[in-house]
């Protein structure tokens, strides 16, 4: 690859996230450790019944900044707590200080934006002919650019803003484009992840698809997994080239993306695309599969993604690599989901941490790959983090302690 | 950041593909407004092509026109840009939650309402396991899209197939955002011209991120009139400058207050 010399690896130089546990690093974190998840029953109005979601706590009391307050909405919301969680405004700004604010770029995943302001309007449409309220501001919350927008005003900032969405890999999609920028010499920093919040469209429609579990929690690599559970979340990270960045900060060192060219809502079955996509990211990172530790497995908990996961984990690795997914604690954050996996792979790399499946008691007998179900702990270099989603999107981050 | 520009797209109102509209862009013909048709994609399965929404059409339609001579399309990575996406699945699965009468969401509207779809049709369609990226950007769409692509052509040193456009959305998104008629311009972009050959490049393209907004440039005519109406076609004047095989330095407005610097050198 043209790209690994120049490219990789980059500095992850802060991490935030907000997920069901909460906002931070560190209620996740915990969580991991004692294995307890934050999926809850759907305590929000019309939503498909019996459904388990990951909702993140206090999020409808989070204040917007009043200049900034037309952007107001359910996942800007989500974005400033993010921004105020582990200290990353003051690193993000603090890098912005050094290159100069036009110097560093803003490049976010979602795959709804703040589409859940417009379910509020059209509930106060006019009867008369149905227009949406006048005080319902489009651009700033519903359009797909109000994420990266909100947050490149938030950190005064002007460099380039952009706002990816490729269904379920827009937020490690997005770090990957963040790091092409950082290698062009457009910019030297960049705050990259996804963002995505709880919306009834995002909940109706995959119950239409009947992809949602109900009456419990989802189960990973579960023999009797049956869906997804819905959650909602934000992953951000501060990257810079490794040179630049804190000594002991964890380090992204490679990524890669593929389509399946396939299907738009079914994964290939033996995985073809996310074999190209883990093995564009090692050659990225200039690794055999061997390098790797542990993969993070995107892990949705459906029938068709988990075992297709599974053949395409086993391909490239057999079953000398433990893996698992955490979204039996967080929920499947969609757009989001990519970027708060990257920063739980740098979490697990610093704790040693392999956190088995949740809520697995043996994993599905017809898997092949070395499937975790308990936590196990081990010093861990490089982590793997899977996506996949929608219209045949694949991309794989690839995390590693400093000096990896 | 430097790449090529190959082989050119575009659909709009009076403007019915690159070959048929070239001498309307170079300025040679007069522009007249016409209907924009989309033709179902032949790319796709007949099952799939009957199905596809006008979004995808226009998408694929635009891709295919671009790729026409390229000898494997399924090589290029691509880089889709649209502001609006599929707004109308989008709005009739908002009218479907809000139905006094029950919530009844479409299986296949919701997997078409994602903002990758139409890179999933064409990934689908030409049998291509490339890397591809799917952006927003409001007003700005196509510059996002050019930005992102001209950086890959640089960073990966492959060619990429880059496509923006829009579609107008249905009542009551139309109002709140009024898009004009279907607008797609395609391109594919390629690194040194040392590394293809018996491909035509039409012109060199320097790319400049500028942290000041684009300077006011008035329409000097009603097809410049057209920029303004749908965030596609702020590609027309990359495109007037390409037919007319002309050297321009072009402003196109990525935010509020950031553009792109275009310098194009026709080959």
């Amino acid at each position: 690859m043209p790209e690994s010399a120049a490219m990789w690896p980059l500095s992850l130089s802060a991490c935030t996230v907000v997920t069901a546990l909460g906002p931070g690093v560190a209620p996740l974190r915990r969580a991991l450790h004692v294995r307890q998840g934050g999926l809850a029953p759907c305590d929000l109005p019309d939503m498909p019944e019996g459904i388990w979601i990951g909702r993140v706590p206090g999020l409808e009391d989070v204040a917007l900044p009043p200049p900034l307050a037309s952007f107001a909405c359910r996942n800007n919301r989500l974005a400033e707590l993010a921004l105020a969680s582990d200290g990353f405004m003051a690193a993000a700004e603090a890098a912005r200080d050094r290159y100069g604010p036009e110097r560093m770029a803003v490049v976010l995943g979602t795959s709804t934006a703040g589409i859940e302001q417009t379910e509020q309007a059209y509930r106060r449409r006019d009867p008369a002919d149905g227009a949406l309220p006048r005080d319902f501001d489009y651009a700033r919350t519903h359009d797909l650019q109000s994420l990266p927008r909100y947050v490149r005003a938030r950190l005064g900032l002007k460099g380039p803003a952009l706002v990816v969405s490729t269904a379920c890999t827009s937020g490690a999609h997005a770090v990957l484009e963040a790091a092409a920028l950082i290698a062009a010499g457009l910019v030297d920093a960049a705050v990259a992840g996804g963002v995505d919040s709880l919306c009834r469209m995002t909940l109706h429609g995959f119950a239409s698809l009947e992809l949602l579990t109900r009456g419990g929690p989802c189960r990973p690599c579960a023999a009797d997994r049956d869906g997804i559970s819905i959650g909602e979340a934000a992953g951000l990270m501060l990257l810079e080239r490794a040179a630049a960045g804190p000594e002991d900060a964890p380090l992204l060192l490679g990524a890669g993306a593929s389509s399946d060219g396939h299907h738009m809502s079914s994964p290939h079955p033996e995985g073809l695309g996310a074999v190209t996509a883990m093995r564009a990211a090692l050659a990225a990172a200039g690794l055999d599969p061997e390098a790797v530790d542990y993969v993070n497995l995107h892990g949705t908990g459906t029938r068709a993604n988990d075992a297709m996961e599974d053949r395409a984990v086993h391909h490239l690795f057999g079953d000398a690599v433990p893996c698992s997914s955490t979204k039996g604690w967080t929920g499947h954050a969609l757009g989001a989901s990519g970027a708060v996996e990257a920063v739980i792979a740098a979490l697990c790399l610093e704790d040693g941490l392999v956190p088995g499946c949740l809520g697995v008691e043996t994993p599905d007998p017809e898997f092949r790959s070395n499937v975790a179900a308990g936590n196990r702990t081990a010093p861990l270099r490089r982590v793997l983090s899977n996506s996949f989603g929608f219209g045949g999107s694949n991309c794989s981050l690839v995390v590693g302690r400093p000096a990896a | 950041m430097r790449c090529w520009i190959g082989s050119v797209a575009v659909i709009g109102p009076g403007l019915p593909g690159w070959a048929a509209s070239e001498a309307v862009l170079a300025g040679g013909s007069p522009w007249t407004r016409t209907e924009v048709t989309l033709p179902p994609p032949a790319l796709l399965p007949p099952t799939e092509r009957r199905r596809t929404s006008p979004t995808v059409r226009l998408a694929l339609a635009a891709a295919a026109e671009a790729t026409a001579e390229e000898a494997d399309r399924a090589a290029l990575e691509t880089v889709f840009a649209s502001s609006n996406g599929d707004g109308v699945i989008v709005g009739s699965i908002l009218d479907a939650l809000h139905d006094p009468a029950g919530v009844t969401v479409s299986p296949t509207q919701f997997h078409n309402s994602v903002h990758n779809a139409p890179a999933g049709y064409w990934h689908i369609g030409v049998s291509s396991t490339a890397p591809s990226v799917s952006l927003g950007g409001y007003d700005g769409s196509f510059a996002a899209g050019l930005l992102t692509a001209v950086t890959t052509v640089a960073v990966r040193g492959r060619a990429v197939l880059l496509c923006a456009y829009d579609v107008p959305m249905s009542s009551p998104l139309a109002a709140v955002r009024p898009t004009g008629a279907a607008f797609a311009a395609a391109f594919v972009l390629r690194p040194e011209p040392g590394s293809v050959s018996g491909s035509s490049l039409r012109a060199a393209l320097e790319l400049r991120y500028r942290a000041v907004p684009a300077p006011e440039a008035p329409p000097t005519d009603a097809l410049d009139a057209l920029a303004v109406e749908n965030p596609a076609a702020r590609a027309l004047p990359l495109l007037r400058a390409l037919a007319a095989r002309r050297a321009a330095v072009l402003h196109v407005p990525l935010l509020e207050d950031a553009h792109l610097e275009l310098r194009v050198a026709p080959c």
